[in-house]
């Protein structure tokens, strides 16, 4: 029982509730948006040729690589009060940190759709074609043929949101109660000698992890299971 | 399956000349840099390890130092600079021969649980509250100050990290017995006090901050910093160190004759000299005063 008081002593006293609150507001926003730019963006390239597409597609896996802490810099940069976008004071907000969030991510969701419609989407597009599918039918097949890869993706963008702690320390400021999110915690707490709280906070994070893979692979097995009838 | 495994191979091989052609360059210039340190400096006959504050780094204190301490003494002294909470800790956990950190109450408690030898006071520097230039006028009160931050609900970013500079800004409110959280946009930030000071800057907010590294951020920051002294000079700004030896008895392994040489070398008169010398030449007035032998 004690564990348990403590535990909850930990969860109120060192705003831990408020780092979660922080951390998922952000991540779900995040993903959100990058989903649909990810999914729209890997789709296109995947039908569209143009010129430039191979330089296109280049620069998607080189920003896969990019490190999170550059990008938290220009974005920063982008958001002070004296940068481009100063005038919309997002400089230590969510909002900031959720922009910064997207660019990391949409790489990530875009290159892994792209990749799974380069092998998928032709025979999909064939077989839609044969049926007499319209062009909109034809797109909303090809989705829903991808599903399964497409919920990965998101998870994959999910966890790569909740896990991001440098640019978010950067452009968040780590400020508590309205930009500190679960990891710059840990990272502060850690500074401070404090390893309680922090693996605390890890343990948060893993189970968060885990749900969320648990959630999406009963999902995925569910409607596989439809599919069989 | 063949051709997987040549490719692997193959892959392993490149990495590997690949190591060794990183590898080649660096030893010359390991080479050179002892050679030159051969010439020049004593050789080193061990380290002295050290857990400071942010602040004696940032600074640029104890890269000033170390050198001279060398020279005179033989050890080679390297640190790790982090917050006072955890340069304490750290001494606490026999990681580190000596601790050089801000915060008195904390440093004579480490002292009486049997952590550290004995404190000795080093130098201050002093605190002030930074901010923009209206609504409070600058003036010599900490109280007034405070006061008027608290009332009008004015944005302040504190450190909130447990640091020395944090301990002391908590302390002057617990005097005034106002409760910063009262104010609405009091905002603790958890970072060191560069990054807080750019954020006071950028949010427009009040910060309470070491004179030293406010003086540094304010003449190297490549994006101008929009912030002004509003309070100075006040009797409860006075920021002191000190300097303590992890006591041997607790951890028989740490260099215990490195630490005590340090703190005589760092006591004596010649060294607390250059210690008040220090910054004049390029912020025109100095960051430390020695007090060492003091009460302080």
């Amino acid at each position: 029982m004690d564990i348990i008081n403590e535990a909850m002593r930990i969860f109120t006293d060192a705003g831990i509730g408020d780092a979660v609150r922080v951390t998922l507001a952000m991540a779900l926003a995040s993903v959100t948006i990058s989903a649909f730019l990810g999914i729209a963006l890997g789709i296109l390239l995947e039908q569209c040729h143009f010129p430039g597409k191979r330089i296109l597609i280049r620069i998607n896996h080189t920003l896969l690589g990019i490190p999170p802490v550059v990008v938290g810099l220009l974005v920063y940069l982008l958001l002070m009060r004296n940068g481009p976008l100063g005038a919309f004071a997002l400089l230590f907000t969510i909002k900031g940190m959720v922009l910064a969030q997207i660019i990391i991510i949409t790489p990530i969701i875009t290159s892994m759709v792209y990749s799974y419609a380069f092998t998928t989407a032709p025979a999909v597009r064939a077989f839609a074609v044969t049926m007499g599918a319209s062009k909109w039918q034809t797109q909303i097949l090809t989705i829903k043929e991808m599903k399964y890869e497409i919920y990965f993706a998101i998870v994959t963008g999910f966890g790569r949101a909740i896990s991001e702690v440098g640019s978010v320390m950067l452009v968040g400021g780590n400020i508590e109660g309205r930009t500190r999110t679960m990891t710059t915690a840990i990272s502060m707490l850690k500074s401070q000698g404090i390893y309680t709280e922090g693996v605390t906070l890890g343990v948060l994070l893993l189970v968060f992890a885990f749900i969320l893979q648990w959630a999406a692979e009963s999902f995925q097995k569910r409607e596989l299971e439809n599919e069989n009838y | 399956m063949k051709k997987f495994m040549t490719i692997i191979s193959l892959m392993l091989f490149s990495l590997l000349v690949l190591t060794a052609c990183g590898q080649s360059p660096d030893k010359t210039t390991d080479e050179k840099t002892s050679q030159n340190s051969g010439a020049g400096a004593v050789e080193a006959k061990g380290v002295l390890l050290m857990s400071t504050t942010t602040s004696t780094q940032d600074t640029g204190l104890l890269d000033y130092l170390a050198p001279i301490f060398l020279k005179d003494t033989g050890w080679k002294l390297q640190w790790t600079a982090v917050g006072t909470g955890q340069a304490l800790k750290m001494g606490q956990d026999g990681n580190v021969d000596i601790v050089l950190c801000h915060a008195k109450a904390s440093e004579e408690a480490f002292v009486e649980k049997g952590y550290g030898v004995k404190r000795y006071p080093v130098m201050f520097n002093d605190f002030v509250v930074v901010g923009p230039a209206q609504p409070i006028e600058a003036n010599k009160d900490i109280h007034t100050v405070f006061d008027q931050i608290n009332s009008q609900q004015l944005a302040f970013i504190s450190r909130g990290d447990d640091s020395g500079t944090d301990k002391a800004e908590k302390a002057i409110w617990a005097s005034l017995k106002i409760d910063p959280k009262t104010n609405e946009n009091y905002m603790k930030s958890g970072q060191g006090m560069g990054d807080t000071l750019a954020m006071a800057s950028e949010k427009k907010a009040y910060c309470f901050a070491d004179r030293g590294t406010w003086l540094k951020i304010k003449n190297d920051s490549t994006v101008k910093v929009d912030l002004n002294i509003i309070c100075e000079g006040d009797a409860l700004l006075k920021n002191q160190y000190g300097v303590i030896a992890v006591n041997p008895q607790k951890y028989p392994t740490i260099n215990n004759q490195a630490a005590n040489d340090f703190i005589n070398w760092i006591c004596s008169d010649r060294v607390q000299k250059l210690i008040a010398q220090y910054g004049i030449d390029k912020y025109g007035q100095a960051l430390f005063t020695p007090n060492a032998g003091t009460n302080s």
